[in-house]
């Protein structure tokens, strides 16, 4: 039996001013960020937002162009891979196609000085964490994908690493599959305590493994928290459309900043709502984000018109459209009697609304 | 029943195409050797007896299978000439492999690590030689080779060597001539298995904690094994039975069997005795390469 993980004393990684730029293109812009040891970080964004590359300069394939990267204190500059500290799980999972399932996991172990039955040992161990015990001497292309995920990660934390780096961890699986082992992953990280760091392209994903998420966009940090902070108080419109559904309203901001309820000019009318970040000088252009199920449909507030209401189980969407044209889409418990055709009033608490610059980023 | 005899039939028509065609220009062409071998030099044409009289029908292959026998390849065993040759042979074709895996290798792998814009050019540069004949290019070497030929003058020039060095019609000559012929049979095999190997591996195994070099000796190696085996058969087969190299840069004292075999067919006109020769030849070429085979995919079904 494994015993219950020790508080983390290891397995913070600090990025300094992190830029990593190939010829001409700037694949790492300037990345500040501090992971709590012992935590899940996961970096979200499209591919080519420099995620990947950032994960990279950490394992030590790409050193970077400026910045410093370090790990309890310690600067990794020009360590090389192999005597860092921190072990990466391919997005391809690399498998060494010529060594069974067991020798793959004793790979890392092999490269240090550990006798055979301390190996064994490990290996043995691993192979329990993943339930992979039965499958020791099968090859990688005798695998299932599940299990190939199993092996790369049993392997991957063989070595105990400081900071594991999983790259597109279950972006080969499919979905049922990846929703049962996102919780597996999650149980396993709670259980050892490795601090980790995730990258993924799906919100979703991002949303279930992480304490906290870093989005990316163009080589940028655009905004760094836990799910619910950015999924309540996006930053940017990019942010607030990543992680759901959200309405956007257009206009021009009133007087007010950061902290405070400001109201915007829209062509719906003037609009309150909070400005969490700082959305621009008063009579810049800002948008209004508002999530559906913020928007509730009743006899108060902005008129519209009911377009339709689709069943979705747990919910009904509503599209409601404006008097300037515009749709705007609510959400509401089911059993609410509203037919399609209906004049209706949406309203909305002016703390559940966000207001962010108007650049798309 | 019978729709099943036609499945089986349909089923072995795409194999047969290649097996006809060895069957065709080498089984049969084969057993006419054989039976050369087992026949007797004979002052004729053809020279050797016996030969079938098609008109006597099977009488005619009766009388011609009674008057064959194993006299040459006893000659072959009792003459110790032919030993040192089939000796030499094998020990310049081994020789000359291990040489070819130590030049071709590096050449391979630098060629798959090249900017995959340039790897056609590469491929194509290595393929370049075989435009022109693969005489003149031996015989290009002499010009390089002999006493005032272009090394020993480069040498000279930058002062390694104070007078000529033989090199010419020494086994030296032979050694560089095959390592130069057969370098694209080492470096192309080996450059497909590389180019394809994923890049990702060697990363994995640097990342747990491999250098280079043992990250190349526990996976970019052994995963390049298949290459490496193509390329040392490809090379040490027709090594073996080797006419021209030897020939033209290894002097009249080289004894390998390409040349035993040529002088015994065009000097001696003895091609009974020089079909033994070419039966022994293909024995010691084939043997390893079957045996190997076997033991390599006896290898790959291991559970």
């Amino acid at each position: 039996m494994t015993t219950p993980a020790p508080p983390p004393a290891t397995g913070r990684l600090r990025f300094e001013a992190i830029s990593k730029r190939f010829d001409t293109h700037l694949a790492v812009d300037g990345v500040d960020l501090d992971l709590a040891p012992g935590a899940v970080f996961c970096l979200l964004g499209p591919s080519g937002c420099g995620k990947s590359t950032l994960l990279r300069l950490t394992a030590g394939f790409e050193e970077p162009s400026a910045g410093r990267i370090l790990l309890d204190g310690q600067d990794l500059a020009g360590v090389p891979p192999h005597r860092r500290p921190v072990n990466m799980m391919f997005q391809s999972y690399a498998l060494f196609p010529h060594r069974d399932v067991a020798r793959n996991v004793a790979y890392g172990l092999e490269r240090e000085a550990l006798s055979r039955s301390e190996i064994a040992a490990r290996v043995a161990e691993m192979l329990r964490l993943v339930q992979l015990e039965a499958l020791s001497t099968r090859r990688p292309d005798q695998l299932s994908g599940g299990q190939r995920q199993r092996v790369a990660l049993a392997r991957a934390l063989a070595k105990r690493p400081r900071v594991l780096l999983l790259d597109e961890p279950l972006g080969a699986l499919d979905r049922a599959l990846r929703e049962e082992t996102q919780a597996e992953l999650r149980a396993l990280q709670r259980r050892l305590g490795t601090t980790f760091v995730v990258v993924t392209h799906d919100p979703a994903e991002a949303m279930v493994l992480a304490d906290r998420i870093g989005v990316m966009a163009a080589g940028r940090l655009v905004q760094v928290g836990p799910a619910a902070e950015l999924y309540e108080r996006p930053a940017t419109r990019y942010v607030a459309g990543l992680l759901g559904d959200v309405n956007l309203i257009e206009g021009r901001l009133g007087e007010g900043g950061a902290g405070t309820l400001r109201s915007l000019d829209t062509p719906l009318g003037p609009l309150r709502a909070f400005d969490h970040h700082g959305a621009g000088a008063a009579g810049a252009p800002g948008l209004l984000a508002l999530r559906p199920e913020r928007l509730t449909l009743g006899s108060e507030g902005l008129p519209g018109t009911l377009l339709d209401a689709t069943y979705l189980g747990e919910k009904i969407l509503y599209r409601v459209g404006m008097a300037d044209g515009r749709v705007l889409r609510a959400s509401g418990a089911p059993g609410a009697g509203f037919s399609a055709g209906a004049p209706v009033h949406l309203a909305f608490a002016p703390e559940a609304a966000s207001l962010l610059p108007a650049e798309p980023a | 029943m019978t729709g099943r005899l036609r499945e089986s039939l349909r089923r072995l028509r795409l194999p047969a195409v290649p097996l006809l065609w060895l069957l065709a220009f080498f089984g049969l062409p084969f057993l006419v050797v054989v039976k050369i071998s087992l026949s007797d030099p004979a002052t004729a044409l053809p020279p050797y007896t016996p030969v079938l009289d098609w008109d006597a029908g099977l009488a005619g292959w009766a009388d011609v299978l009674a008057a064959l026998d194993f006299e040459n390849y006893r000659t072959l065993v009792a003459d110790p000439l032919y030993l040192e040759a089939g000796l030499t042979s094998l020990a310049v074709a081994l020789g000359a492999t291990g040489l070819l895996v130590l030049v071709g290798y590096p050449i391979a792998y630098a060629m798959a690590r090249a900017p995959k814009a340039w790897q056609p050019l590469l491929v194509a540069l290595m393929v370049i030689p075989f435009w022109t004949s693969f005489l003149i290019r031996v015989y290009a070497w002499i010009a390089i080779l002999k006493g005032d030929g272009l090394l020993n003058q480069a040498l000279m020039a930058l002062g390694l060597i104070s007078k000529p060095v033989e090199i010419l019609n020494t086994p030296a000559a032979v050694m560089i001539g095959v390592v130069y012929a057969y370098l694209p049979f080492m470096v192309l095999p080996l450059y497909a298995v590389l180019e394809r190997l994923d890049r990702g591996l060697v990363e994995a195994a640097r990342d747990l904690g491999a250098s280079r070099l043992s990250a190349f000796r526990t996976v970019t190696l052994p995963l390049s094994l298949p290459g490496l085996v193509a390329g040392a058969l490809l090379c040490v087969i027709p090594i073996t039975g080797e006419f021209i190299i030897p020939d033209l840069l290894g002097g009249p004292d080289t004894l390998m069997l390409g040349r035993v075999l040529w002088s015994e067919f065009f000097s001696n006109r003895d091609w009974p005795l020089a079909s033994a020769v070419a039966v022994v030849l293909l024995v010691i070429v084939a043997g390893p390469v079957v045996l190997f085979r076997e033991a390599e995919s006896r290898r790959l079904e291991r559970p």
